[in-house]
């Protein structure tokens, strides 16, 4: 079928969510894990950093990313008319 | 059932499971008093094993199904909270459960490589896979490569991919089930994997996906109680607050203190480390001295070797005052000494390496990466890294767990199912480094220093279980104990917490029976994973398609049979280590799917030439470099950037989207109504959908 400008602009904004919350993935994932000895010194809650976060803090967020995903997207999926129907 | 609404079902899920869940705590309360009234441990962890096969058997039969929407995928019924509970059960396996706290106990910062790729794989899972999975809606992941590339060799690709990396990680979950009640109950290991399996097959030969999955969420409940009550006792015990995730942090400032004071040769605790460890340096000089020599002299030195031995027992023997317990000592050295060259080599290259591994200092838990140079620290890290992607991606490539969302009844609730999926995984997984550092503090400040006229019970009694669990000697005879002197195997950590936070038997029982249910669940939905790629897409989809439903089912459940006993006799030959199996799996799911199914979604222009040149080019440079490196196959070739085998994967992950990539932009588009289909998977809903969604 022709997909109409609408449909169009619901996969934009999908990608657009999905990128930066890869992005976020990313960073709490990678860049923390790549600088973790010269995190080190700094402490939270009587861990040392790189530890906290790969302990929990990356964690937390994960869950939070995934949270905010679903939470968007059904949101999305309303305003462009594209939800399924109820049961 | 039919009749009944989405919300009525829900409703009286969280009825059953709410009473499900106190009649559990009600049955370990009777056991506790039972265990008060006398009865032994060895009838306590009986009672338990037997209890939760059973409930898991009862779980099974009254699940029983001949629908094929049923048997697949549970009906689409699942609601997202109870999805999210049996991914849970799914996901973590015994690995998880017994070994993480273990790996991370041993090796600090390094090992949360683990606890980061098996949670933050899922926000790959939830934001490029789940929902479309969920849209196009069949029973399996072949089927998804099947319809997006058309044809039988994508579908028969990936069967080969999920069979293998599926069974891979089904014998280490087997093994699993074997250890666990052969510990328990006293029965041998190969009983112990045959019995554990009937618990397994009762359930999902009966029901398949639907009895697996209302089971699933039985056993996420027993596990997750098992692991929380030791580590609160335990943190309570050391910090006086019941939430352990909060309160170690200023345990593991005290651990590091401790770690410093016992490096530190000048401190008195520290000297007699250092004592220990010149022992330890000593007998590690004296076997390589040993090795030399044999090298060069050969069997006339093991000769001559044996003869010094037996003439110091001749001598002792001559003696005006025979001692009794110093000819005992020799003779039993002569009798221990190496037959021939070969085993001399064997048994005096483990004992230098045994020796070496105490030489060194004290790792500190929360370093990471950390090495005596720059190099040594670099080439941790990149290992580090790497494992952490492989095990995210692969994640999102496992079918046993990319299956599970097909279970829900729409697509926002395969979102919302990612969501309590990973909430629930995270609740153990955030508690397992706790575990870690609240156990090494009892071992650092409680057993490093106290009496071996006094030792804390739970040392003797693991101890004498299994050497390679716990084994505590006095090197350097001064009666205290030194931290040097403990051997501890990881699996103790989790298995012993009960008893070393000062817990009755009866929760080292429950404990038990979490692992038991964290292996058994991961096994039901890999053999499962198995039996369907076979029974539904070489049998129905290739070769039979007219096939009736009664046949197929029959089909399906044979094979089950069949994999699940395969699966047991190839556990029960003991092929190697559990952690590289599990990570292997991983890496190979990561090359031959992930690319093929993310860019399936993302990008239209893949094509069935890409998806075949891309998946079988990652999965075989993942498998040709595992084959290459991991010592097991004995070719032992050096390694490419000097990465582990076990992360294999990060040359089959590029290598698979390559080919993808290039593959298809060397041949036609794919044709208007596979781009279609590639719409329809991407929305929700579309106004004149093409239907994909088998029933």
């Amino acid at each position: 079928m022709q997909l109409t400008e609408k449909h169009k602009q619901y996969w934009q904004k999908n990608l657009r969510l999905t990128g930066v919350l890869l992005a976020i993935w990313f960073v709490a994932t990678f860049v923390i894990g790549y600088f973790a000895r010269e995190l080190q010194s700094i402490t939270i809650l009587g861990f040392p950093f790189p530890f906290y976060m790969g302990a929990q803090g990356s964690l937390i967020i994960y869950v939070l990313i995934i949270w905010y995903y679903a939470r968007s997207m059904n949101q999305l999926d309303h305003e462009y008319g594209v939800h399924e129907g109820d049961e | 059932m039919a009749t009944q609404s989405q919300s009525q079902f829900y409703s009286s899920l969280k009825k059953y499971y709410t009473f499900y869940t106190g009649g559990f705590i009600s049955f370990v309360i009777i056991v506790a008093i039972l265990e008060q009234m006398g009865v032994p441990n060895k009838i306590l962890g009986y009672i338990f094993l037997a209890a939760t096969v059973l409930l898991y058997a009862g779980i099974g039969i009254m699940s029983k199904t001949a629908d094929v929407s049923e048997y697949y995928v549970a009906g689409r019924r699942v609601p997202a909270l109870f999805n999210g509970m049996a991914t849970g059960a799914d996901w973590m396996s015994a690995a998880s459960f017994i070994g993480m706290a273990g790996t991370l106990y041993l090796s600090g910062y390094d090992g949360l490589a683990f606890v980061l790729g098996w949670t933050g794989g899922y926000c790959l899972v939830a934001l490029l896979l789940a929902p479309y999975l969920r849209k196009f809606g069949q029973f399996t992941i072949p089927d998804f490569l099947g319809a997006r590339y058309g044809g039988n060799i994508p579908r028969s690709i990936g069967v080969f991919a999920a069979i293998l990396c599926s069974f891979t990680y089904v014998i280490a979950q087997i093994y699993g089930v074997g250890l666990i009640t052969s510990r328990f109950t006293g029965l041998e290991f190969s009983i112990g994997v045959f019995a554990g399996l009937g618990g397994i097959l009762v359930c999902s030969f009966l029901g398949g996906m639907k009895a697996v999955t209302w089971t699933q969420v039985a056993q996420y409940i027993i596990l997750i109680v098992a692991y929380m009550i030791p580590v609160v006792w335990l943190s309570v015990k050391h910090t006086g607050i019941p939430v352990p995730q909060i309160a170690y942090g200023y345990v593991l400032e005290k651990v590091t203190a401790r770690e410093i004071v016992l490096n530190d040769a000048s401190t008195p605790e520290g000297a007699k480390e250092a004592e220990v460890r010149a022992i330890f340096k000593q007998r590690q000089e004296a076997a390589e001295g040993k090795l030399k020599a044999l090298e060069t002299g050969g069997a006339a030195y093991l000769a001559e070797e044996k003869g010094k031995l037996e003439k110091t027992v001749a001598d002792l023997k001559a003696s005006s005052v025979p001692d009794a317990k110093a000819i005992e000592a020799a003779e039993k050295a002569v009798t221990g000494f190496p037959a021939d060259a070969a085993a001399a080599k064997k048994a005096w290259t483990a004992a230098a390496n045994g020796a070496k591994t105490k030489t060194a200092p004290i790792a500190a838990h929360a370093e990471p990466f950390a090495g005596k140079d720059e190099a040594t620290r670099d080439k941790k890290r990149k290992n580090f890294l790497a494992l952490v992607l492989c095990l995210m991606v692969g994640t999102a490539a496992l079918p046993h767990i990319l299956m599970r969302y097909y279970t829900t009844p729409s697509v926002k609730e395969a979102r919302q199912s990612v969501f309590w999926s990973l909430f629930f995984i995270f609740l153990l997984y955030f508690t397992a480094p706790a575990l870690a550092v609240l156990a090494k503090f009892d071992v650092y400040t409680l057993l490093v220093g106290s009496n071996f006229s006094e030792l804390p019970s739970w040392v003797n009694a693991w101890a004498t279980v299994d050497k390679t669990l716990m084994s505590i000697t006095d090197i350097n005879k001064d009666g205290i104990v030194q931290l040097a002197e403990i051997t501890i195997g990881g699996d103790l950590i989790v298995l012993a917490t009960p008893e070393i936070a000062g817990l009755p038997y009866v929760i080292t029982g429950l404990v038990a029976a979490g692992g038991l249910a964290a292996a058994l669940s991961t096994a039901d939905g890999l053999l499962l994973t198995i039996a369907n790629a076979l029974s539904h897409d070489v049998y129905y989809k290739m070769i039979d398609p007219n096939a009736p439903t009664t046949r197929r089912l029959a089909i399906s459940k044979g094979l089950l049979l069949v994999v699940a006993v395969f699966a047991a006799y190839v556990t029960s030959l003991k092929p190697g280590d559990i952690l590289f199996l599990v990570g292997a799996a991983f890496s190979l799911a990561a090359s031959a799917f992930f690319p093929a199914l993310a860019l399936g979604v993302f990008w239209k222009r893949a094509n069935k030439f890409g998806a075949i040149l891309g998946m079988s080019g990652g999965l075989g440079i993942c498998m040709y470099y595992m084959y290459m490196t991991y010592p097991f196959f004995g070719v032992n070739a050096p390694l490419w950037w000097d990465i582990n085998p076990i992360s294999a994967g990060i040359f089959g992950m590029p290598v698979g989207f390559a080919g993808v990539i290039i593959g298809s932009l060397l041949t036609a588009a794919p044709n208007k109504e596979i781009q279609d289909m590639v719409d329809h998977v991407r929305y929700p809903s579309l106004e004149s959908n093409t239907d994909t969604q088998a029933a």
